[in-house]
């Protein structure tokens, strides 16, 4: 009874603020194509996802004047998206097997709301046929392509027979064994070089070679039978084309049920962790309006051939030469949709609901325009220091997004306060900026980022903005590889330069000189003249990370304060409250936006500076020599244990007490966000206890096996 | 000062001070009073030159009203001295009572103390520790091994772990002597000066009327799941600083001081996180002390209640949690500072009462929107009321209904409104404003019988 009023009484404000703001952020990007009031619509959609695809896919529905039903599981059912549906029905628990994926339950909500048609976003339903098919018995449209099409497309050897059907360009290789060293020539020869010589029983880059000419080809043959013999005692060997530098290109396309259809040119989603995308761009550096045209039309034809009525992506792989490789082709709204909006104008659910109600496109290829450029950020709930993300949950208890700044959308599905749990996909947003040129979009992204406002979970707004300022991305000399190349030995935040490194410890040291003024101005008590601090020099040591910078800081009377460190001399202003959550400071020439998540007043303080948290010590110089005669203390021994490196559930426990383990055995698997960890043992040893069981929710850092 | 023995060839070792350094000095522009031990000297034992310097600087403190600072590493009497070592501990023993609920007293234990040492630090206001280097104990493993034949560490018997989660004895623990200094400088600048003084309050920066829309969602939608009530308190709180007390000890009652549009106030909070933030014997004693303490010197004590009910058992019976729940109850009610209590969920039984409840003097009484003030839960409710009853279900609903609200509490006055949790700050900072010059006073005694 209570929450029904509480309902009541607190939402409707804030759902009305968050709601028009939204939709007034979106929709001045829809210039091609707007909607048409006049044109027969659904009455009804009900959207079968939840989080920011959801808001987004209601946000069109709601600007076309449709009404939208949500479905949510329960721990969902204070979140934006049912907030702001018209309707929503709970499908089930947490587990997305018993909700979201729960066919029947949502069937059951089709048929209580009166729904007409489904929208079902990406992941999920998106593409499941059976579901499709379910729908079309009941007589609801399915907001996507047609079955048909998403069968064929979803088998991979269907796609790639269907692809070379249609003349679309597929990754050249040999399907058999090869014998002898002649034979992988031949074979070569006809791939085209370079290609890759790998072990048929292969994996993590042992018996590998690639050979760009007919010597390195029988060189290679050699090298990886005996390796592959040694590593996996089976020497048979594949040969296929290699592809130097993929980039990963793809080409969005929009078809209707009348064999009408337009590409709408391609987005760049190089930058990878692990096959899951970071950032995207709209359009790629690398392609010319030829190659557009090209993958364009091969997209097209692909397309038509399987009689495609929905939009859909085509993924391609270029290589250093611009020859393109079809991959495979994604049935669905993808996740990076709002950057080709950005750039097109065109309102992809929008034209996807207009299709599925039977209506023709309206704009024809010459008609879609390819303006300015547009970024996509992955805001992830994740720490970016492991392994370029795992994942992390906890309670956005701060949460401001940049949508001050012009020409920032921010495609999101939480407000201050959400939480996010192991249970879905922890991506916070879909942070898009756009500009007339790629260094607009990207300068627009930077402040984005440094203005963006999440506290309560561990993001990875560190290695977004680092990249954005990173050389080679701003050449846009980009692979599959970036990330490892650019970072080898792992992300640990922004590298910073002795003059980058100098003004953080400045501005540290301001914050701490302004706190320590604020902690004298007690308002009763009563001070001798001189004593106040006005004349004073502050002599402080900043540490950051395992660097120690001194600073001498003197507040002037215009209340800025001058710094100097190693004879350099900074003028630094702040603004008076270090409480807003971003403070705008500079120190000499350049201006920074900078947010102080934590501090203690004595010298602890957690500053963001150019996206990444550094967790900074200022004492004075008196107290830091003090501090060096401290006794050390002992570092635990690790290597003994093994805990969580991420929350999530324990999938499995593979030891149990007792059992002789071996370095880099797995004991046990934990599972968060659909990602499955194996957890292995750093030392040889005996398991003398095992602290969790299978099915156990654990936290991150949480013990589960010790090692005698 | 130099110390008078002349026994054991005293008279030859002598040291200018003595084994204790003394003074006063200024935190951040405020007085304080300071006495160090110096462990170099005679083992930092107590002379009775060492009582009488320390006695000396309790008494200009009470004087001026100003708090004092001890830092002990001691190793216990000065054995030479014989009973004049003890009559100094006496006397310290005698102004650390005097000086109780005048002054704010704190000690920070920075080495091995034992013996008589350990029982002035004992009395004082707070007590903290430094990790791996402080030990407080009565007596040493070696005579424990004697008297008990018990083989124990001394971190085992009196390391800053074992008071910090197992005894209570310690307030706090820091990594080294350095930090502690820092920590205790960062405490300091949260307590008045004495009993007279009122409340410190300083500039702040961070808007009072801030909405914390995060509050919003902090109740999980079942009663019966967690949450941590710290992550309420730093969305209250200024620039989200909350110095806790006892963070490692009943974790189930959150204590701490924090500042609300810059004046401090005292903390309390039922925590659901741990033991469904129940009241048991460590907790009732650790939020008592912690009351009394913000009372005594007139800091406004903010309560967040989100609490089942006292936790029941043989072992609480045995240990005596009724008159250890007692002491709780007793220094709610006997509290005269500005009580500020916001019932975020559960508010039970007699527990109900406790928790700064209107009937105790509360001035100012909300509730959330998820508040239940009942007393007791659905289910064991419907279990006494329709005993053997076969339609328990409709009960319980009708139950839940009825009781888990805020509503039968709000008609009847005993909360003074309903509020939406993102505008509990700016209410509080709003109260507390009001309640500044809050005059109650009991009626003159010469003390309570506190049920110790």
């Amino acid at each position: 009874m209570f929450l029904r009023i509480q309902n009541s009484r607190m939402q409707p404000l804030r759902k009305c603020l968050v709601n028009s703001r939204r939709a007034f952020a979106s929709a001045d990007i829809y210039t091609t194509d707007p909607i048409d009031p006049s044109e027969a619509k659904f009455g009804k959609i009900l959207i079968a996802n939840r989080g920011e695809i959801a808001c987004r896919v209601i946000n069109t529905c709601k600007r076309m004047g449709i009404k939208t039903v949500a479905i949510h599981s329960d721990v969902d059912s204070r979140s934006l998206f049912v907030r702001m549906a018209d309707e929503a029905f709970c499908v089930g628990p947490a587990p997305t097997s018993q909700s979201y994926l729960n066919v029947d339950a949502i069937l059951e909500a089709i048929k209580n709301s009166g729904a007409e048609a489904v929208h079902p976003g990406y992941g999920f339903l998106s593409e499941n046929t059976t579901f499709a098919a379910l729908l079309e018995e009941e007589g609801v449209t399915f907001i996507g392509p047609n079955s048909k099409a998403i069968e064929s497309m979803g088998d991979k050897i269907m796609s790639k027979k269907l692809a070379n059907q249609a003349k679309v360009n597929c990754i050249p290789g040999f399907d058999g064994v090869v014998d002898t060293p002649e034979e992988a020539i031949k074979i070569a020869k006809q791939i085209g070089y370079p290609v890759m010589i790998k072990a048929s029983a292969g994996g993590g880059g042992k018996g590998m070679r690639v050979a760009w000419n007919d010597k390195e080809a029988a060189e290679g043959f050699r090298f990886s039978k005996e390796e592959a013999a040694a590593s996996f005692g089976d020497d048979r060997l594949l040969i296929e084309k290699f592809i130097d530098k993929p980039r990963h290109i793809e080409i969005q396309f929009m078809c209707d049920k009348h064999g009408n259809g337009v590409y709408l040119n391609e987005r760049e989603c190089s930058i990878q962790r692990r096959n899951q995308k970071v950032i995207e761009e709209a359009p790629s550096t690398f392609v010319n309006p030829e190659l557009r045209k090209a993958m364009g039309e091969q997209a097209l034809a692909l397309a038509k051939a399987v009689g495609y009525d929905s939009a859909g992506t085509c993924e391609f792989l270029v290589d250093s030469q611009k020859n393109f490789y079809f991959l495979e082709m994604n049935t669905r709204l993808q996740v990076e949709h709002p950057i080709t909006e950005c750039i097109t104008g065109v309102d992809l659910v929008h034209q996807m609901i207009r299709v599925a109600k039977g209506h023709p496109l309206r704009i024809n290829q010459s008609q879609v325009p390819l303006n300015g450029w547009a970024f996509e950020s992955r805001v992830y709930a994740e720490d970016p220091f492991k392994n370029f993300g795992l994942p992390s949950i906890g309670r956005l208890h701060r949460y401001i997004e940049p949508t001050n700044i012009p020409r920032v959308r921010c495609d999101s599905g939480i407000v201050e306060g959400s939480e996010i749990s192991i249970y879905y996909d922890p991506m916070i947003c879909k942070l898009v900026t756009y500009g007339p040129t790629r260094e607009d979009a990207r300068k627009t992204m930077i402040s984005a980022l440094d203005e963006y406002v999440i506290r309560g979970v561990n993001h990875n707004i560190s290695l977004l903005r680092a990249i954005m300022g990173e050389e080679s991305f701003i050449r846009g000399d980009t692979d599959t590889g970036y990330l490892k190349k650019i970072w080898p030995d792992g992300f640990t935040g922004i590298p910073l330069t002795v003059e980058t490194k100098n003004h953080l410890a400045a501005i540290s040291s301001c914050v701490y000189v302004q706190d320590d003024i604020t902690a004298s101005s007690i308002l009763s008590s009563r001070r001798l003249e001189g004593t106040d601090g006005a004349s004073r020099v502050w002599e402080v040591q900043v540490d950051i990370k395992d660097e120690r910078v001194r600073a001498s800081v003197i507040r002037s009377s215009n209340g800025r304060y001058l710094v100097n460190i190693d004879g350099n001399h900074l003028e630094v202003s702040l603004p008076e409250s270090l409480s807003q959550p971003t403070i705008p400071v500079s120190v000499g020439d350049a201006n920074y936006v900078v947010q102080v998540p934590t501090r203690d007043f004595a010298g602890n303080i957690r500053l963001r500076f150019e996206g990444t948290a550094f967790d900074l010590k200022v004492v004075p110089t008196e107290c830091a020599e003090y501090l060096q005669r401290m006794p050390e203390k002992p570092k635990p021994d690790v290597s003994k244990q093994v805990a969580a490196p991420m929350p999530g559930l324990v999938k499995s426990v593979a030891v149990q007490v007792g059992d002789v383990v071996g370095e880099n055995q797995e004991v046990c698997v934990v599972e968060a966000m659909k990602m499955q960890n194996s957890l292995v043992s750093l030392a040889m040893g005996k398991i003398k206890a095992v602290l969790v069981k299978e099915g156990e929710a654990v936290e991150e850092g949480q013990l589960l096996v010790e090692l005698e | 000062m130099e110390h008078t023995c002349s026994d054991f060839e005293m008279e030859k070792q002598k040291f200018a001070g003595d084994s204790v350094v003394t003074g006063h000095g200024e935190i951040h522009g405020r007085k304080v009073f300071v006495f160090s031990q110096d462990f170099t000297v005679f083992g930092g034992s107590l002379s009775s030159v060492h009582a009488k310097k320390v006695c000396k600087i309790m008494d200009q403190a009470m004087l001026v009203g100003a708090p004092v600072i001890g830092l002990n590493d001691s190793g216990g009497a000065r054995i030479q001295e014989g009973v004049e070592s003890l009559a100094g501990y006496a006397d310290i023993f005698l102004r650390n009572v005097t000086a109780s609920g005048v002054i704010p007293q704190i000690s920070v234990i920075m080495g091995p103390c034992a013996g008589g040492a350990v029982y002035s630090p004992a009395m004082t206001d707070l007590v903290f520790m430094v990790k791996d280097t402080s030990y407080l104990f009565i007596t040493g493993p070696d005579v424990v091994k004697a008297v008990t034949n018990e083989d124990v560490t001394q971190e085992q018997l009196g390391g800053s772990k074992t008071h910090t989660h197992t005894s209570g004895v310690a307030h706090g623990a820091f990594e080294n002597d350095v930090d502690a200094l820092i920590q205790l400088r960062r405490l300091y600048d949260f307590l008045p000066l004495n009993n007279r003084e009122g409340s410190p309050r300083r500039q702040c920066s961070d808007p009072w009327d801030r909405p914390a829309y995060s509050l919003d969602s902090v109740v999980p939608l079942e009663s019966t799941k967690a949450y941590n009530m710290i992550d309420v308190v730093l969305d209250l709180v200024d620039d989200r600083d909350f110095f806790e007390i006892m963070p490692n000890y009943a974790k189930n009652l959150v204590c701490g001081f924090a500042r609300m549009n810059g004046e401090t106030v005292g903390i309390v909070g039922n925590n659901p996180k741990y033991a469904a933030g129940c009241l048991d014997i460590n907790s009732s004693v650790k939020g008592a002390r912690f009351v009394r303490f913000c009372d005594a010197f007139n800091i406004p004590i903010v309560t967040l209640v989100d609490v089942p009910g006292f936790l029941p058992g043989t072992s609480q019976e045995y240990n005596g949690i009724i008159r250890h729940g007692a002491k709780l109850l007793y220094a709610y009610a006997e509290a005269t500072a500005p009580k500020v209590t916001i019932i975020t969920r559960k508010a039970y039984g007699g527990a109900y009462d406790v928790m700064s409840s209107k009937h105790l003097r509360g001035d100012v009484n909300y509730a959330w929107p998820t508040a239940e003030v009942a007393v007791m839960g659905a289910k064991g409710a419907v279990s006494i009321l329709y005993r053997g009853s076969d339609n328990v279900a409709r009960y319980e609903q009708e139950y839940i209904d009825k009781f888990t609200n805020p509503f039968s509490a709000a008609v009847r006055g005993f909360v003074d409104d309903i509020i939406e949790p993102h505008s509990t700050r700016m209410r509080i900072c709003r109260d507390l404003n009001m309640l500044r010059d809050k005059k109650l006073s009991n009626p003159p005694k010469k003390h309570g019988n506190i049920p110790l």
